[in-house]
């Protein structure tokens, strides 16, 4: 086993050693602009975005001409929020009730902060709270639906508890009421069967590094028929695109993003099916040895690989400097910046001393069982240490409810 | 976040961990002072005990804490510090000492905030059950 053990895949990936294996003639001898109409070097280039074009739609059902490709899922939900929403508005800017799009509390930042923006702008916008386990229904979806709902945008797979919303039925509600769907697939895609046309999605977001493919790609499912999904283009400049997203190709991460698309597609039954044992492995283990020990989000719709945990009365951070072997994340507050916990594991309306006792670990193609045995021993033991030290842990064992007490806030 | 090295050492050897009893033995205990500061949905509690001695010098002390790395070091630190001064004395212990000695970055003042109330927290306690407790001794104001 080599330290420190990576269990942070959601976060990001490492490249795979074929994507790299792939990318590499395109630095030193394909080096040409795909955009480059009139040369050898141009055409070449230009090939290998097609081949990429063809492997990303390959992978989710789509057609090549429905891929556009950005900078990673971040641009992609932008440029699908900020552009369904400026194609189809009701009103021009300036004006207010411009149109109404229905989203949800714990989405990505990457797609909220666009959403607010939105706000800003002239348009409304329903939140929803998903239930406590996480899920947000195609009825939820209904029962917010108005006459003038534009766009709902819902994220397939959540990123920090792994929970999985029923994207078939949600496209299906928005289909009836015309509205646009978007949905950011970047913890779904690449990971578990996606088809488009199925699934009735419109726009879709997802990300090269976390399917084993370069930084800094990524790409925008744009429907093409039955309906067109047209986008106001968020960059604009040469064109490229088909006017949707302007500036030259990153060609060498393009082809490596294609390349770890087919890669995906060949192994992802096998990949999941693994990564699942193991990932159950690791719950059921820690489960087995400590009380308290409770998964968030719902108990089976969830992503094979990514478990988020939380251990009772302990305390996030505490419990990562005990782990320093095991890289992975909390929804402590202590972790980030702005000393507030995870907003998602908050929006699951289950309290915030659960969110800064949790731990994401997410695991990938090169995870062992191994590992996983070390995580659990290694975690087992950081909680152990930890619950000695706790004045929560103590209450607990006297048998008070810690959340019937008054504590003297800061 | 890197620690400093003294944070992950009160970490890994936490000083004068426990309690001088379950909470409601430790209520009646006149000899014992007890402060519990901050929240466990703000993901922080610091519990801190005191026994003082007839001479109003305090004799032992424990700490439990829940809280990231920072916040042990520091009320595992107070415990170091309090332990065979009067109370008084005790009292004098202000957060920016602790700052100092544990090399706490700005982010993580709050958790030595944390450790300078659970003191006087406790010391309130232990002079409310003696009955010595000034007019001037409550009311602090909280200023964070």
């Amino acid at each position: 086993m080599n330290f420190p053990i990576y269990m942070d895949n959601a976060s990001t990936t490492r490249t795979d050693p074929r994507v790299v294996e792939a990318m590499l003639p395109y630095f030193t001898e394909i080096y040409g602009n795909s955009a480059s109409r009139n040369h050898a070097f141009g055409w070449a280039a230009e090939a290998g975005i097609d081949r990429a074009r063809e492997q990303a739609a390959s992978l989710i059902g789509a057609g090549p001409k429905e891929i556009v490709w950005t900078s990673g899922s971040t641009e992609s939900n932008n440029l699908a929020i900020k552009g369904a929403a400026q194609m189809y508005a009701k009103a021009p800017m300036g004006e207010k009730s411009r149109g109404h799009i229905i989203t949800c509390i714990i989405e990505h930042k990457a797609v909220l902060d666009p959403c607010k923006r939105l706000e800003r702008e002239g348009f409304d916008v329903t939140y929803l709270e998903p239930g406590s386990d996480g899920i947000v229904t195609a009825d939820l979806i209904r029962a917010a639906m108005r006459d003038d709902t534009i766009l709902v945008t819902i994220m397939w797979a959540n990123n920090e508890i792994g929970t999985i919303n029923d994207i078939r039925s949600i496209g299906a509600v928005c289909r009836e009421h015309g509205a646009v769907f978007h949905t950011d697939a970047t913890q779904w895609v690449g990971k578990m069967p996606t088809d488009v046309e199925r699934d009735n999605v419109d726009l879709m977001s997802w990300s090269s590094h976390k399917i084993y493919g370069p930084g800094g790609v990524g790409a925008l499912y744009v429907r093409r028929r039955r309906p067109r999904v047209r986008l106001q283009a968020q960059i604009d400049g040469g064109g490229h695109e088909r006017g949707m997203r302007s500036g030259t190709l990153n060609v060498s991460g393009i082809v490596g993003f294609g390349a770890a698309c087919e890669i995906c597609e060949n192994e992802m039954e096998s990949e999941g099916e693994r990564l699942l044992a193991l990932r159950l492995k690791l719950e059921n283990g820690l489960k087995g040895l400590m009380d308290v020990v409770e998964v968030n989000g719902h108990s089976e719709r969830r992503l094979p690989h990514l478990t988020n945990i939380s251990f009772g009365f302990v305390e996030g951070e505490s419990l990562m400097m005990g782990i320093k072997d095991i890289a992975c994340s909390s929804g402590s507050a202590c972790t980030s910046a702005s000393l507030e916990p995870s907003y998602v594991l908050k929006g699951l309306g289950l309290g915030d001393e659960l969110a800064h006792s949790s731990l994401r670990l997410s695991l990938g193609r090169w995870s062992t069982e191994e590992e996983v045995d070390f995580a659990i021993n290694s975690i087992h033991q950081a909680v152990e240490h930890l619950r000695v030290l706790s004045p929560l842990f103590d209450l607990h064992n006297e048998g008070i409810d810690i959340t019937k007490i008054v504590w003297q806030s800061h | 976040m890197a620690y400093s090295e003294k944070v992950i050492d009160h970490y890994q050897n936490p000083r004068n961990v426990g309690s001088f009893g379950a909470s409601n033995e430790v209520k009646e205990r006149k000899d014992v002072g007890v402060g519990i500061v901050g929240a466990p949905e703000c993901g922080d509690v610091m519990q801190l005990q005191i026994k003082v001695g007839d001479d109003g010098v305090i004799e032992d002390a424990k700490f439990k804490c829940f809280g990231c790395g920072s916040a042990i070091a520091s009320s595992s630190l107070a415990t170091e510090w309090i332990k065979g001064k009067s109370v008084d004395e005790a009292l004098k212990i202000k957060n920016t000492r602790i700052v100092e000695e544990l090399s706490l970055p700005p982010v993580k003042i709050h958790c030595s905030v944390l450790a300078e109330d659970s003191i006087r927290t406790a010391i309130e306690d232990y002079k409310r059950k003696n009955g010595k407790l000034d007019e001037a001794d409550t009311g602090h104001a909280h200023a964070h």
